[in-house]
């Protein structure tokens, strides 16, 4: 047993051997596929696609063993040029852990979208799978360059690059009303990513650099925040919450992510809002801790507050299934900023908070992927998403429908669920740091995320004797990735601790907490 | 006052305008340029900085002309994206409403 054990892992200490230079695979692998894809074009695309996520799946793994293993952040400077000339990549223990949960899931959408957008033998060859493709690529590319970037330029052109990818997989199947939904993600994200470069600017003006260490090195010297950072800091904060989705920001995220394909969608709602999520914890807690003293996160723990109220709400008055996701996102995107407010109490442990905050962020991811990919296979089946007319689609398809539930259970959070181990560190680092305030808001959202649920199942679930009547029926391949993503996201809380110490390589105080 | 000021407060300026522009007009090619505006504004606040920061007798610091020119490139790409989808909505929204107009004037009694 140990022989095969340490067979398998030879090849990963092989390429946990590299160092630094690993970091450069994640973010080329995704653009010479891209190109790549290009090349060749739609008939082939699927196969260069499905490759490169792949092998970056692979990559992933001895990424994460390597900044396991040495215990600290793993760095690699582009060009053998360290800054502040040049431009450096880095992976801590969010980068791995993000790397890793990104691959995964675009591995499972690349299994869930390859009948829908293949181009058989014999058929004219048609747009749609070469965009899709190439479009998952960028989407790809964009994230891994913001989970590794150190400079802050290089994350705007990554945010671009996510953002120019992500707006057009919504509006893949060309409807007036999904064109409208993309130009109004367009236009937000503009807007947010250009209030993102002013910030940038400003940094710059004030400090010389524009690398994540060296502004904390000037910052940290200073006895309080200066007002260019401060003004900087806010840009950059709204910038990134407008591309978020956090209330009251969100008006586009319900129309975009309903009217994308299943496929896109559950892209666009398991990862893509994650990236400007990652890039604010990085502004607040990597580049300008002070902030989290100043009172203003608590700012983003109440706006985070309001959405989990105000999206679960909303959720439970949808009329269709997908909507329904969709505001559920919404919500379910506010449990993370409540991680601000609770670490910048004086005697939170936060690197333990954030703990508790990623472990949300990829339980979510991997919950909605597979809800989003469900609810996809439930409306082509039946023609339509009507939460009203699911009536005995429990009997007809019984494995998706299951997949929706998993999902739905472990986005509630009962154990063993990612979603219940971040519930926990959170809400005991609310009682621990006397703000029970905001636990209470992760409980009300537990009550409304079971009450939407329930709504669905209660449909789901009834219409007994009467089997509806099926447009066509999902592949299996189909029904059993989405049942894969939704059981990853429901024993999640079943990693071990060591895997969860990953996420805490790089913090700094993290060697003075440790878990509860 | 400073040359360097006196266009920093122009880029202030420009983004003012462009933010008010984007969150004030509903139509969407009033909301791209506006967009581009802002973008503006913060290329020239850009070159501001690169002018501040010209110390040791060179005439800018060419750190931020090489993040405008990237800055242009990309803001272009938005445009580009942005107005296409405009287009391909105007063109979806004539298309979805010709079969309706037609649908009218088929049955009744045309001249």
């Amino acid at each position: 047993m140990t022989e095969v054990a340490a067979l398998l892992a030879s090849p990963i200490a092989a390429l946990a051997a590299l160092g630094g230079a690993l970091l450069v695979v994640p973010v080329l692998l995704p653009l010479a596929g891209l190109l790549l894809a290009l090349a060749f074009g739609g008939r082939h695309a699927a196969r260069i696609a499905r490759t490169a996520i792949t092998l970056g799946m692979l990559a992933a793994v001895p990424i994460a063993a390597a900044v396991l293993e040495a215990g600290a952040p793993l760095r690699y400077d582009l060009g053998g040029w360290a800054p502040p000339l040049g431009v450096a990549l880095q992976a801590d223990g969010l980068s791995a852990v993000m790397l890793l949960t990104s691959a995964v899931i675009l591995f499972g959408v690349g299994i869930y979208a390859a009948p829908g957008y293949r181009i058989p033998a014999g058929v004219a060859e048609t747009r749609g799978a070469l965009a899709f493709w190439t479009l998952l690529l960028g989407v790809w590319g964009g994230l891994n360059l913001v989970f590794l970037g150190q400079d802050l330029f290089t994350l705007y052109v990554a945010l671009e690059l996510l953002t120019f990818s992500a707006v057009p997989l919504v509006c893949l199947e060309g409807r007036a009303e999904t064109l409208a939904a993309a130009l109004r993600y367009l236009l937000f994200a503009l807007l947010g990513s250009v209030l993102y470069l002013l910030g940038t600017a400003l940094l710059y003006g004030a400090y010389g650099t524009l690398d994540i260490a060296g502004l904390a090195g000037h910052l940290a010297g200073e006895p309080r925040l200066p007002p260019a950072a401060l003004a900087a800091a806010t840009l950059m904060t709204v910038g990134l919450l407008a591309k978020t989705a956090l209330f009251p920001l969100h008006l586009w995220l319900p129309p975009a992510h309903a009217g994308a394909p299943p496929a896109a969608s559950a892209v666009l709602s398991a990862l893509v809002v994650k990236g400007s999520f990652f890039l604010i914890l990085r502004l607040w807690f990597d580049v300008i801790p002070g902030l989290l003293a100043l009172g203003a996160a608590e700012i983003l723990g109440a706006l985070g507050a309001v959405a989990i109220v105000y999206g679960g709400l909303l959720a439970l008055a949808q009329v269709r299934l997908k909507l329904l996701v969709a505001y559920s996102t919404l919500a379910q995107l506010g449990y993370l900023f409540l991680v601000f407010p609770l670490a910048a109490a004086p005697a939170a442990n936060a690197p333990v908070i954030l703990t508790g905050g990623m472990l949300q962020l990829v339980s979510h991811a991997c919950a909605k992927a597979a809800m989003f990919l469900a609810a996809g296979l439930i409306a082509k089946a039946l023609g339509a998403d009507r939460i009203g007319g699911l009536h005995g689609i429990a009997r007809a398809l019984p494995l998706t429908v299951l997949a929706f539930g998993i999902g739905g259970l472990a986005l509630v959070g009962i154990p063993p669920s990612g979603a219940y181990l971040a519930k926990t560190f959170l809400e005991g680092a609310a009682l621990a740091t006397g703000q029970a305030a905001w636990g209470l808001a992760m409980q009300v959202g537990g009550l409304l995320t079971a009450a939407y649920l329930i709504r669905v199942f209660f449909h789901a679930l009834s219409g007994f004797g009467r089997p509806p009547a099926l447009v066509s029926r999902p592949a299996l391949a189909q029904e059993l990735v989405v049942l894969g993503l939704a059981l990853g996201a429901l024993f999640l809380g079943l990693l071990p601790p060591d895997i969860l110490a990953l996420m805490e390589i790089g913090r700094p105080g993290s060697a003075a907490g440790g878990l509860p | 006052m400073s040359t360097a000021t006196l266009f920093g407060l122009c880029g202030a300026v420009l983004v003012g305008l462009g933010l008010y522009g984007l969150i004030c007009h509903a139509g969407a090619l009033r909301r791209i340029l506006a967009f581009n505006l802002i973008g503006s504004g913060v290329f020239l606040l850009f070159g501001v900085v690169a002018r501040r920061g010209a110390a040791a007798g060179f005439g800018g610091d060419p750190v931020p002309q090489a993040l405008v020119i990237t800055g242009l490139v990309v803001a272009f790409a938005a445009t580009v994206l942005a107005v296409a989808l405009a287009l391909r909505l105007a063109q979806a929204r004539d298309a979805e409403a010709e079969p309706v107009a037609g649908a009218e004037r088929a049955p009744g009694s045309g001249p």
